[in-house]
């Protein structure tokens, strides 16, 4: 008997005997990965969670949530002898007493903005692919979901240490929280237990951080893990590679043992991070008082949008009827995120209604071929990106040696002008990528040998894409449906009568811009402009909605039953 | 499988094992070739077991040459554990020199111990495992007509059952003891904290309150403030330590020439000059955006700055803002000098300070 006939006779048994854990584990070993360094960075953001839970715990068994006063007489000297709470007492004893102490923190932290990072870059693979269409939209919506708590958890648990820098961002959280009309006011007090700061907020943001949003995260988090692994993979096109498969490699030995390493290198940069680059040095920064404040304050890097909105806004207050609507305060907190937020929420509806694409996709889509989404997505990267830079304005006009107020007036502009530019071109420079890819499956790919014809002429040769360059290319992501046309290019047929409502000729128009320049033409005369659908050139197969259709490869004929979209 | 029949793993269940003919690469999601674990093993028929997975990998030369690096990488994590702990142990904490060795020394030998391992297991999986690529049939996610014909009897069959649907009464009472049972806990979080009040409309300064120097901890008069440009913040007397009282009432006092302030008139915003003390000036230190301390002075411009959102005060002129986003100026403390000579407040603010809340008015 071999080690594992062995190890399977006795515990293989003991196990499948109580928990019929054959079948279904082996469903669970045989499970297919497909391979793309993008599907790395969902990983990313759940290994650094896991992280967070690891270190995070060894955190708690010396912090003390408490804003009782006390008089440090710790090992760090510049601070012996000043009165500070004792969560900040603590935090200090965290980084100076305990061994290894200081390196928790510090990967927490470092852990903290990977998982935020992680979860940005994942959320925008996913949106650039369509990675969120049908069947996934549950995974997109609980994805911005977990973002958002994310945004929250981090924001408490910077808060916890009392410092003067995390005071400065509690102050900041009230004074936006009191600014909400109506209800502000009742909940600060609420919220603070009092006037601020008071003595309940560390305390309360401490059960929020260590249970009430991790619990959360960790509910959705699996959520999200359970539907992914139920749903299968989406994968990127390529030779072979079709909606009705996944192709890859198996979970074991190959994927176990790669997401192993990939968890441990994490780990590893994650403490080499926190040996070398300090992170949140609070003994510098001292206890919270709140006369005190230090110049070029800037919270977490996932905050930043947030702080560059309330910078730019304008002064804006009204007093209507003995109230004060502090529109200054509570429109940069709420709209801008909101908008991005929401945008992003409803995006997967919106599309598949406007295309009325009720079918299934698991190929995923190259950023180039849905040129409106790619252009939708970087002009809200650019719309965040300027914000975000904007929170940063102080330092970055400090550094540039650019007045702080110009550098202001600029963000005001192009915080409007940044998304439309980058829409435009972003469009612009899909439609020439998508030009390249039909000449490059026309004509091939040059050669570089020029021969001369027995004409005298010179040509040079060229020789036909490989075939898996060529899968690649010539996966043709529009399958959708033609919607009824609004004007028929047969002039005398009368228009379909749901087009011609309000909501249809919206939708109408909707369509054809995000159909601008999607389709290519297998012969490579698709024109990058208008509209593919009319040009006799692969002109779609019809999948239609509502039923459960898979489609083929090629959108070759899945099997729709006729209803007209919009079901 | 065994359990559904009471077989012992010793005894495959008599159906039949395998007959479909497979190929090299079988596609996933058919039924699994294998019934049991280990009877095939112990049972093994006349037919030749078709695997999915190379046993060797793709160059035996090269595993063989990875194998020993892999090994000695695993090793080199075993001795940064080790390290580790030495390191745990014998490097001492208690100051700021120790803390920063410590840190290098914990961290550095955790990088190692983690990343020799991430390393070794990549070289593995690209190197003595074969390269494979499986293909795994796709289901339709939607269940077929059939099983939601199924799904919409059992669910219709259970309404029924309980008499949901055909009895109102009792459908429209849980309704409402629903809500009662949603609603009734909230009140548990009124106790959270105290109603607000007018506790925002006020600050403790109070008539004859000195001004105490933040930081020396002491009252001040106005010759010892006579520099003209300076800036000091200033909290009431008796509430030095009091972090509640001095959210509402830090101040900052300024000191300027002669005729350098700009009166208020009631077509412009201006500074009360009755509220001054030879020309010592005296402002709510709170923003008026979202409550950072506006600690930031130029003398040149006589801009008061708020570090957090870059709200801009023209102290000169009551300040008045004149860039960013706060919208109201910084109130005004009325000051006078007490019988000793020291500076005082002659009242508390008249109108809230810090940032704007809905029953500001």
């Amino acid at each position: 008997m071999t080690f594992t006939e062995k190890a399977l006779d006795s515990t293989g048994r003991f196990l499948d005997d109580r928990l019929h854990g054959a079948v279904s584990v082996r469903g669970f070993l045989r499970k297919i990965f497909p391979d793309h360094w993008s599907f790395l960075l969902g990983e990313i953001a759940l290994y650094s969670f896991i992280i967070l839970l690891l270190t995070g715990t060894v955190l708690t068994f010396f912090f003390q949530p408490s804003m009782t006063e006390v008089v440090y007489h710790g090992s760090y000297l510049p601070l012996r002898g000043v009165r500070m709470s004792e969560a900040y007492a603590s935090t200090l004893n965290i980084s100076f007493d305990v061994r290894g102490g200081l390196l928790m923190r510090q990967i927490h932290h470092w852990a903290a903005l990977l998982f935020m990072a992680a979860i940005m870059v994942h959320m925008l693979r996913v949106f650039f692919t369509g990675a969120y269409r049908k069947p996934r939209e549950f995974n997109w919506l609980i994805g911005i979901v977990l973002f958002t708590l994310g945004m929250l958890e981090g924001l408490f648990g910077y808060s916890l240490p009392d410092d003067l820098l995390s005071g400065t961002g509690l102050r900041i959280t009230e004074g936006v929280i009191q600014s909400i009309p109506v209800i502000g006011t009742y909940f600060a007090y609420f919220l603070f237990g009092g006037p601020f700061p008071g003595h309940d907020i560390i305390p309360r943001l401490y059960v929020i951080h260590v249970l009430l949003i991790p619990g959360l995260l960790l509910a959705l988090i699996s959520a999200h893990l359970f539907f992914m692994f139920h749903q299968k993979h989406t994968q990127m096109p390529g030779k072979g590679r079709t909606n009705a498969n996944v192709v890859g490699a198996p979970m074991y030995p190959y994927f176990m043992a790669k997401t192993g390493a990939f968890f441990l290198f994490i780990f590893a940069v994650l403490a080499l991070l926190s040996t070398f680059a300090q992170i949140n040095p609070i003994w510098l920064f001292g206890p919270y008082n709140p006369s005190g404040i230090t110049a070029g304050s800037q919270p977490d890097f996932y905050m930043g949008a947030l702080e560059g909105a309330l910078r730019i806004m304008w002064p804006w207050e009204w007093n209507i009827a003995g109230h004060t609507l502090a529109f200054n305060v509570f429109i940069p907190a709420l709209v801008p995120l909101g908008i991005i937020f929401t945008g992003a929420a409803l995006w997967p509806f919106i599309e598949r209604w406007a295309l009325g694409d009720y079918s299934e996709h698991h190929v995923l889509d190259r950023p180039r071929n849905a040129p409106t989404r790619t252009a939708i997505g970087m002009a809200a990267i650019t719309f965040y990106g300027v914000l975000w830079l904007e929170g940063a304005n102080d330092v970055i006009a400090a550094q540039l040696q650019i007045p702080l107020y110009t550098l202001t007036w600029i963000a005001r502009f192009a915080v409007i002008l940044g998304p439309i530019i980058a829409y435009w071109v972003t469009k612009r420079i899909c439609l020439g990528l998508q030009r390249k890819d039909a000449h490059l499956l026309a004509h091939g790919v040059e050669s570089g040998i020029v021969r001369q014809l027995p004409s005298g002429a010179f040509v040079e040769m060229t020789r036909p894409v490989p075939g898996r360059d060529r899968a690649v290319l010539e996966y043709n992501r529009v399958n959708a449906p033609e919607l009824p046309r609004a004007t028929p290019e047969d002039a005398d047929a009368v228009p379909a009568p749901e087009t011609r409502s309000m909501l249809g000729r919206v939708r109408g128009s909707l369509n054809r811009v995000i159909t601008e320049g999607m389709p290519l033409t297998p012969d490579g005369h698709g024109n990058g402009h208008g509209n593919g659908h009319g040009d006799g050139h692969g002109a779609p197969a019809a999948v239609t909605g509502g039923e459960p259709a898979l489609e083929q490869d090629g959108g070759d004929g899945a099997g729709g039953e006729g209803h007209p979209p919009g079901h | 499988m065994s359990d559904t029949n009471g077989t012992h793993w010793d005894e495959p269940p008599d159906e039949p094992a395998e007959d479909e003919p497979r190929g090299p690469y079988r596609v996933i999601g058919t039924p699994p070739p294998a019934r049991t674990l280990l009877g095939e093993a112990e049972h093994a028929s006349a037919e030749p077991v078709v695997r999915e997975l190379p046993a060797g990998p793709d160059d035996e030369k090269k595993a063989k040459g990875a194998e020993r690096i892999v090994a000695t990488l695993f090793l080199v994590s075993l001795a940064a554990s080790i390290v580790f702990i030495a390191a745990y142990v014998v490097l001492p904490v208690h100051s700021l020199d120790n803390v920063f060795r410590s840190n290098l020394a914990l961290g550095l030998s955790m990088a190692v111990a983690f990343g020799a391992v991430a390393i070794g297991a990549t070289i593995w999986v690209k190197v003595i495992m074969p390269h494979v690529e499986l293909v795994e049939k796709r289901k339709p996610l939607a269940s077929d007509r059939e099983a939601r014909a199924a799904f919409t009897q059992t669910f219709n069959e259970g309404a029924e059952a309980s008499g949901f649907t055909k009895r109102p009464l009792l459908r429209r009472t849980l309704i409402a003891a629903s809500v009662g049972l949603a609603v009734a806990p909230i009140v548990l979080l009124r106790d959270m904290g105290p109603l607000p009040g007018t506790s925002l409309r006020h600050t403790v300064w109070r008539k004859g309150m000195r001004l105490i120097v933040y930081g020396p901890n002491t009252p001040i008069r106005p010759a010892d403030f006579a520099i003209p440009g300076q800036m000091i913040t200033v909290v009431p007397d008796g509430y030095q330590d009091n972090q509640d009282a001095l959210a509402k009432a830090t101040t900052i006092i300024i000191k300027f020439g002669p005729g350098q302030l700009v009166p208020d008139t009631p077509q412009n915003y201006g500074t009360k000059m009755n509220w001054t003390v030879d020309n010592i000036v005296a402002y709510s230190k709170i923003c008026t955006h979202v409550g950072c301390p506006v600690a930031l002075y130029e003398e040149t411009t006589h801009h008061i700055l708020c570090p957090c959102h870059q709200s801009t005060f023209d102290a000169t002129r009551g300040a008045a803002v004149t860039f960013g986003p706060a919208a109201r100026p910084l109130p005004q403390l009325p000051l006078g000098v007490d019988a000793q000579g020291f500076l005082i407040a002659t009242h508390d603010y008249y109108e809230p300070v810090g940032p704007s809340f809905w029953e500001r008015g």
